[in-house]
């Protein structure tokens, strides 16, 4: 994935900031790549930790994998944002960012500019998609699928 | 050793608080560091520690330069957000403790309306720091940018998990307000707030409103910490660390990657130390000086610090127990929210001034003894601090 912000074409939609990839993430964004989620699994103990880290908080083995999750999860909280904050968000305010506590138990954020601010609610459920984003190549998206 | 009583606050200085300025966040650190040197009755010469403040971004090198510190020893900075100028106090205690220094200069504050302003935009605001990499990698991507978001989502999960209400978060703005109006340094001085208008305040990150933010302000705060010996020496009565403390909880990266987000964590484990170090509990608080980013900021710090258990903070505030004349008077200057957001240095120097009684009679806390400081920062790092008057 690229870090270069890429300029606004003419008219078309302003870019979204592109996430600072680093070696030791680069099997989440892989496989985003491939349209599927996947987090470091400690290959000692098993625990499955995200955001991604060297070494396990738990044994403290510093060798893993990356486990593809099944993308399924329930909101476990949500904020509505008012303003943009960052002038891609400029045209969906208002517009919900969720936390996502997927079934394998680790957590993702992410913008819901589908989701209809007034009916969003902590424990509905959701699912991954995968979209091609201004500015940031494909990205994990996660619909409200009740 | 322990740093009980060990050290206590000497010397307090504070740049108006203004909403515009043509002064730079460094001059503004002079204006306020000369002014706590003063009140002190030091010399610049005589400080040979200095902490400047993380959000700041300012050096030691920058007070070297324009003071002339001949003989400065120490210098460091914490590096935990909201929470560091509280931390700082007790870095600064164990240099003085340990003989390293003598009189340690600390200064917090900044151009937070004039300069690049954090409700706006994350970038530039405030100096880069590490602790964001994941939340730079893994949400900023999302929207998820600014520090309103970051709560609003903590605050939300708190409504669900304990019915926690906006009206609850409005008691607080209310209260602190009501202090800011007896207050001629607050930015809100003659702005009343009623909880209707708090309700009717713009949404900013949902479940915040404008009312539940804290102010972007222009100004500076400084103290002077020395050993209690000195302070008993000193032109005004000193105010004695009694207990101090940090933590950090974990992960410390992200609030949407915390076990718990309704807990602040951090505050819970730097309360326990300072209050232990102190030799008090909650009970023996005569006012609570709490870091007030944001309304939720203070109800769960209320249940961080003990003063209630978890999901009792909206009980607490129900009545009027946090105002003055209450059971625990909360913020007694208006505190970031309606004083003025000064890295949280305004809520040491205004617990100073209480137990100096240097302030209006209608803001003086009666028989004011010990006080509890609280920081927040970062994504729910703590530290807390207690004060009592130096025998």
């Amino acid at each position: 994935m690229s870090s270069e912000q890429p300029s606004r074409a003419p008219d078309g939609p302003l870019p979204r900031p592109a996430p600072p990839t680093t070696e030791l993430s680069q099997g989440f964004w892989d496989a985003v790549g491939r349209g599927e989620l996947a987090v470091q699994r400690c290959t000692t103990c098993g625990l499955l930790r995200h955001y991604p880290q060297p070494l396990c908080p738990e044994c403290l083995g510093d060798e893993h994998d990356w486990q593809a999750l099944c993308g399924r999860g329930e909101i476990y909280s949500y904020t509505v944002a008012h303003r943009a904050f960052h002038p891609a968000w400029r045209e969906h305010v208002p517009y919900v960012i969720a936390t996502i506590e997927l079934e394998e138990g680790v957590r993702m954020v992410c913008d819901l500019l589908d989701a209809d601010p007034d009916a969003i609610a902590i424990g509905q459920r959701v699912e991954a998609r995968f979209a091609e984003l201004p500015g940031q190549g494909r990205m994990p998206r996660f619909e409200v699928i009740e | 050793m322990s740093l009980h009583a060990q050290t206590a606050i000497i010397g307090v200085g504070q740049t108006p608080f203004t909403r515009g300025t043509e002064a730079s966040t460094l001059e503004l650190h002079l204006q306020a560091a000369r002014e706590a040197i003063a009140d002190a009755g030091l010399r610049p010469a005589d400080i040979d520690g200095v902490m400047p403040n993380e959000l700041a971004g300012t050096v030691a090198e920058d007070f070297i330069l324009n003071l002339g510190l001949p003989e400065l020893a120490f210098s460091s900075t914490i590096r935990t957000g909201g929470a560091s100028f509280v931390s700082a106090i007790q870095s600064a205690a164990l240099a003085i403790a340990g003989g390293v220094a003598k009189n340690v200069l600390l200064v917090a504050g900044r151009r937070g309306y004039s300069a690049q302003r954090v409700s706006l935009t994350s970038e530039g605001a405030i100096p880069p720091h590490p602790v964001m990499r994941h939340v730079d990698e893994f949400e900023r991507p999302f929207g998820n940018t600014v520090a309103s978001q970051w709560f609003a989502q903590a605050a939300r999960r708190h409504m669900h998990e304990y019915g926690t209400t906006s009206e609850d978060f409005g008691r607080i703005a209310v209260a602190i307000r009501g202090h800011a109006n007896l207050n001629p340094r607050a930015l809100m001085h003659e702005k009343p707030l009623s909880l209707e208008q708090h309700q009717s305040s713009p949404l900013i990150a949902d479940p915040l409103r404008l009312f539940d933010c804290s102010l972007e302000t222009d100004g500076a705060t400084a103290i002077v910490l020395s050993s209690t010996a000195r302070a008993r020496d000193g032109a005004k009565p000193g105010v004695s660390i009694l207990g101090v403390g940090e933590g950090h909880g974990s992960p410390p990266t992200s609030i949407t990657q915390k076990r718990d987000m309704t807990r602040i964590e951090g505050l819970e484990i730097a309360a326990r130390r300072a209050y232990a170090m102190a030799g008090v509990g909650p009970g023996d608080i005569d006012t609570a000086q709490i870091y007030d980013g944001f309304t939720w900021v203070v109800l769960a710090s209320l249940e961080a610090l003990g003063f209630c258990g978890p999901g009792e903070g909206r009980d607490f505030v129900a009545d009027d127990r946090i105002a003055l004349g209450g059971a625990l008077p909360l913020n007694t200057s208006g505190g970031l929210l309606s004083e003025g957001h000064c890295s949280g240095a305004n809520l040491v120097s205004e617990a100073v001034r209480q137990l100096r009684r240097e302030v209006e009679p209608e803001r003086q806390v009666p028989d004011c003894e010990c006080v509890l400081v609280s920081g927040e920062g970062d994504f729910h790092e703590g530290a807390a601090l207690v004060l009592g008057r130096t025998p």
